[in-house]
């Protein structure tokens, strides 16, 4: 059993494919996962790596920044503003990034903006460290 | 720059294409929303009551080449301008390429905000920057409708001015549009239908002003191709025209300095003869 996953962004298609499980992290805070057979679903996604696991048992991992997931039995549609695959990624710049953040959070704990960067950069690594 | 255009409008109209996937499914998700109740008293769905203030996003080119195409988006926001006023409403613009922006701003009309630099090939960053500017606005109530007033590319051969409601967002337009094919199926929603429309609408916008941008592209492309094929048409008339000119001076010339050649030989034989005549002995 699978069913056919597609990742958008606004200027192309990113991915196509088969996958037999997809799990992603929806704005409520929870994990969710879906298998070929799901319940129509939309949902609103966090910044939070997007795991498809292919037919072939292969594990593909997307840094999904935002963006909404709508389900059907035979179909899964990702949209996402920015979505980058593993390939795509800058770890260096993320890990700058990420050092940043973390520095402008330890002074302000409640800065918005360097929480959500802290959020994509962590993403990005834990797609590209895949 | 024929040939170059030609070959940009094939890359921007696969740009046009490659950003139907997201536009439709963002329309679908909207639409499934809607099904299930949601978004009621969303600001960007609802139309306001009184319409003070319209503000019009003029989308041209950068550069000129390109024919009537500058010239067409601001004779129509010109006329929109015009309608709006006589109605009653105050008017804001937004200009998207240097072109409007000169004209608008040579004229003296107030320009709210203007963008800039990627009239040819726009990224969906730049989408997203006229989309925050207009939308902050529009949410505080200083903005009651915004129009997108730009040209689509409906073929090669065929580009169109049309002015498009971009917010209330149009919600017929979501309604009606094309289905993706299945039926319409009762959906569990996380977190919730509203939450999940406050985060979607915004994004909406955005993509309704990227497929304006691309389709500007696109059809700048197209019109710059025509402007340079008629431009190098019409440089052929012109040196054959020039050449036929210069030719026939030349030739003229030649006949002259000829015919000159001609009466001065004949004369100088006519004088011989005499000449010779005259050194004859008299008997």
């Amino acid at each position: 059993m699978s069913f056919a996953v597609q990742l958008v962004s606004p200027e192309k298609v990113l991915y196509e494919g088969d996958a037999k499980y997809v799990s992603a992290r929806t704005l409520g805070g929870g994990d969710i996962g879906f298998e070929p057979g799901h319940a129509p679903f939309l949902a609103a996604l966090q910044t939070w790596p997007v795991r498809v696991l292919g037919t072939d048992g292969s594990e593909l991992k997307i840094a999904c920044h935002g963006g909404f997931v709508q389900v059907d039995a035979a179909k899964i549609v990702i949209l996402s503003d920015v979505a980058e695959l593993a390939a795509d990624i800058d770890v260096v710049r993320a890990q700058v990034a990420k050092t940043a953040a973390e520095s402008a959070l330890s002074a302000n704990a409640d800065d918005r903006d360097a929480k959500a960067a802290l959020a994509r950069a962590t993403t990005r690594l834990e797609v590209a460290s895949a | 720059m024929e040939l170059i255009a030609a070959s940009r409008i094939v890359k921007a109209q696969a740009r046009v294409h490659a950003a139907q996937p997201y536009a439709d499914g963002i329309t679908g998700v909207v639409r499934d929303l809607s099904a299930a109740g949601a978004g009621a008293s969303s600001p960007l769905l609802v139309a306001r009551e009184t319409v003070a203030t319209v503000a019009h996003i003029a989308i041209a080119a950068d550069r000129g080449l390109c024919g009537g195409y500058n010239s067409t988006i601001v004779r129509t926001a010109e006329h929109e301008m015009r309608d709006a006023a006589k109605a009653g409403q105050r008017n804001a613009l937004i200009t998207s390429g240097r072109k409007p922006e000169a004209h608008f701003r040579f004229r003296e009309v107030p320009i709210d905000a203007s963008f800039a630099g990627f009239s040819d090939a726009p990224s969906y960053e730049d989408a997203r920057n006229i989309a925050a500017t207009i939308s902050q606005r529009f949410l505080d109530g200083e903005i009651d409708k915004v129009q997108l007033i730009y040209t689509k590319f409906i073929s090669a051969g065929r580009q169109e001015v049309v002015v498009e409601q971009l917010m209330p967002l149009d919600s017929s337009d979501i309604v009606n549009a094309e289905s993706t094919g299945q039926p319409q199926a009762d959906y569990e929603f996380e977190p919730n239908p509203d939450t999940i429309l406050d985060a979607l609408l915004p994004r909406y916008a955005e993509a309704k002003i990227y497929a304006a941008l691309l389709n500007a592209a696109a059809s700048e492309h197209a019109f710059r191709q025509r402007a340079m094929k008629a431009a190098t048409d019409n440089a052929d008339d012109l040196v054959q025209t020039l050449s036929r000119v210069m030719n026939r001076a030349r030739q003229d010339s030649i006949t002259t300095e000829i015919m000159e050649i001609v009466g001065g030989a004949a004369a100088m034989a006519d004088g011989a003869t005499k000449a010779d005549e005259d050194l004859l002995p008299a008997n």
